[in-house]
């Protein structure tokens, strides 16, 4: 080999060397995938990030389709998913995967968050990852909320309208704030227009740019595992984490068994029950909307429910839109709220274990009250919740500093 | 372990999320609609029985006849002969004979579309409806619902069902200011003229009218289930071939 490079040069590197001299290819495919480590010992809340952003591409591609028929005004709107659903080809299969996207949207970015908080990952080094992430969770309520609107049902008409109308509870600017957002005095054709071109460009073209954020930093400062530990300060001889393994092909390996599992779950929904017993599709939204007759009862998608609750639990209009605000805020301050030494729950005392675990239970209790109607004893069961949800985070310096931890590790837990 | 430990869990929180949440009916409780959507003959009679009985007033305006036609099994011609009374081709959709605005004019209310209806008050709904006009000499049409109270619909199938009264049971309860409020609880119905078909056979063709319904609310539902199962079937080849590739990747992995 050394006899013939001598003689006839060295190999040119034909087209990638090509690629690589005007555009940094094989750099960025080491950096982000091939030469990135991330801790061997991952378990299954690791997955839920690769899961978004499966989700994601799924939104993306079947949303273009549904744009491409879907008509944005109030006079055909309805009419025009129905169309979808019938006379378009493939038509319900690409709606049914797009409802059904949109909440395991939510399932999986929920299940993600709580990974953060079980194994500490929104710790330092990693804040900044972590409120990027509350970001994207904002432009997916509001991406969730605008397409909520578009198929112009009862429930999508009456669901914007009490949303909506929480706005103008905030003193002085409140009204005019509310009709900035309609463009109307009212829900309207107009209304639905703006929701339609937030809906298709505004918005999934920021959670676009807040994933790819979110991903750059994750990559700078390297991703978390369940023991908490920093598996960079810890390299071989070759300058490789030893706890660590290669993105690609270790975890992409293990990412696609996770992705096909869950295809299975997604497709079970799609195909056998796309409106998930009303969850998914609420049953008022197969009736056109209706200016003039209110639903009896009127509840918004589950995954806004339990944040609904809680400003269901408030008497007062202005102070439920506050605590409301409040409770969706909240999480954003979890890398201060929290000053225990350690980050995984592996790790911690029996303290913050059960707070974790009072709520759970208190976050998918509110989920679950903010659907039912507002009798009295679920109005106070709602109450107690609040203050529950509410005491989590703020009593969390509290008791994250009289919690008493156990000793990390030098290597992180791996049984092969 | 923990994996399956972990899987365990997210099936839980499925199910709990998958509780079917009742469709919104007030007051009465419902009896099971009971029907079969593989049932082909009774879908064909429940179309009949739409089209006969129902599109006069009632539009299924997303809904074709071409579309009925294939699912159904039935020819252009049976389409036309058998079907379609106000339509000339077979990809036209559904319409009512009467004007929905002379419709409003008359009853106070258009009679709704029904393409959608089953999927949005569920088949329980419809056919305890249809079962349930009762004699009230207070009301323009001469009855009354207890599905629905004061609607505005007559007992169009009268001449099938006969007219029957309903008997309720009086509940006076006291209130803690000493006033009493009376609630009227549903009993039964008691038949008080016949029609020309008996109650067993009354009840099939509410059956069979609402499966009809249940189906166009969704015409895709057969193949939307057999095709998942193709999905599911070749997912878990896929399933097995990655979890195969993980493992040789990772075999080296200490």
């Amino acid at each position: 080999m050394a006899r013939i490079e001598a003689e006839v040069g060295k190999p040119q590197g034909g087209f990638m060397k090509w690629i690589d001299d005007r555009f940094p290819f094989t750099s960025t495919m080491k950096y982000h995938a091939t030469e990135y480590y991330a801790s061997k010992n991952f378990n299954f809340w690791y997955v839920f990030g690769v899961l978004a952003m499966v989700v994601l591409v799924i939104q993306l591609v079947t949303g273009v389709f549904l744009t491409m028929n879907y008509k944005p005004a109030a006079a055909e709107a309805f009419a025009s998913v129905e169309y979808i659903m019938r006379d378009v080809e493939w038509g319900w299969l690409i709606r049914y995967m797009h409802s059904t996207g949109a909440s395991f949207f939510f399932i999986v970015v929920y299940l993600h968050m709580f990974r953060a908080m079980l194994y500490g990952s929104y710790k330092k080094p990693r804040e900044l990852i972590w409120i990027i992430g509350m970001l994207i969770f904002f432009v997916l309520m509001a991406e969730g909320f605008a397409g909520y609107l578009l198929p112009w049902g009862q429930m999508s008409y009456w669901g914007a309208q009490v949303i909506i109308s929480l706005f103008g509870a905030i003193p002085g600017i409140g009204e005019g704030l509310v009709e900035i957002i309609r463009g109307d005095y009212s829900i309207s054709d107009i209304t639905l227009n703006r929701f339609f071109a937030l809906h298709v460009i505004v918005l999934p073209l920021s959670l676009i740019g807040l994933i790819f954020v979110h991903i750059v930093a994750l990559h700078e400062v390297g991703s978390n595992n369940p023991d908490g530990i920093e598996i960079k300060q810890n390299k071989g001889a070759d300058g490789v984490p030893v706890d660590g393994v290669a993105f690609h092909p270790y975890h992409t390996s293990k990412d696609l068994v996770a992705i096909i599992v869950f295809l299975m779950l997604f497709s079970a929904v799609v195909f056998f029950a796309p409106d998930m017993g009303g969850y998914f599709l609420e049953h008022a939204n197969f009736e056109p909307a209706n200016l003039t007759a209110t639903p009896e009862h009127i509840a918004p998608v589950w995954y806004f429910t339990p944040f609904y609750a809680i400003l269901r639990a408030v008497p007062d209009k202005l102070w439920g839109f506050i605590l409301f605000g409040t409770a969706v805020l909240l999480p954003v301050f979890l890398p201060w709220l929290d000053r225990a030494r350690v980050k995984s729950i592996r790790y911690r005392g029996w303290i913050y274990r059960s707070a974790l675990s009072i709520f759970v239970v208190t976050f998918l209790s509110l989920g679950w009250l903010g659907t039912q109607p507002a009798e009295p004893i679920y109005v106070l069961a709602a109450r107690i919740f609040s203050v529950l949800y509410f005491a989590f985070f703020l009593l969390m310096p509290y008791y994250t500093t009289v919690d008493k931890t156990k000793p990390v590790p030098e290597r992180v837990v791996y049984h092969g | 372990m923990d994996k399956l430990r972990a899987l365990g869990r997210l099936v839980v929180l499925a199910a709990i999320l998958a509780t079917a949440q009742a469709h919104a009916a007030s007051g009465a409780k419902l009896d099971k609609a009971d029907i079969d959507p593989g049932n082909i003959a009774s879908l064909q009679r429940g179309a009949a029985n739409f089209m006969n009985y129902c599109s006069g007033c009632h539009s299924a305006r997303y809904v074709r006849f071409n579309t009925i036609g294939k699912y159904l099994g039935l020819s252009e011609e049976d389409l036309v002969d058998n079907l379609m009374f106000n339509a000339e081709k077979t990809f036209e959709t559904i319409q009512a004979s009467m004007p929905s605005s002379d419709a409003a004019r008359w009853y106070g209310k258009a009679p709704p579309d029904m393409s959608l209806m089953a999927r949005a008050k569920g088949a329980d709904y419809i056919y305890n409806f249809l079962k349930g006009f009762y004699l009230d000499p207070d009301s323009p049409t001469g009855v009354d619902n207890t599905v629905l109270a004061g609607t505005s619909m007559p007992h169009v199938l009268w001449e099938l069902q006969g007219y029957q009264k309903a008997l309720f049971s009086e509940h006076v309860e006291t209130n803690s200011d000493g006033s009493t409020t009376t609630t009227h609880e549903f009993e039964k119905f008691e038949l008080v003229s016949t029609g020309t078909l008996d109650v067993e056979k009354y009840e099939s063709f509410v059956r069979d009218t609402v499966n009809f319904l249940a189906y166009i609310a969704e015409p895709i539902r057969a193949e939307r289930r057999k095709l998942g199962t193709w999905v599911l079937i070749y997912l878990v080849v896929f399933l097995i071939i990655a979890r195969m590739l993980k493992k040789q990747i990772w075999k080296d992995v200490k």
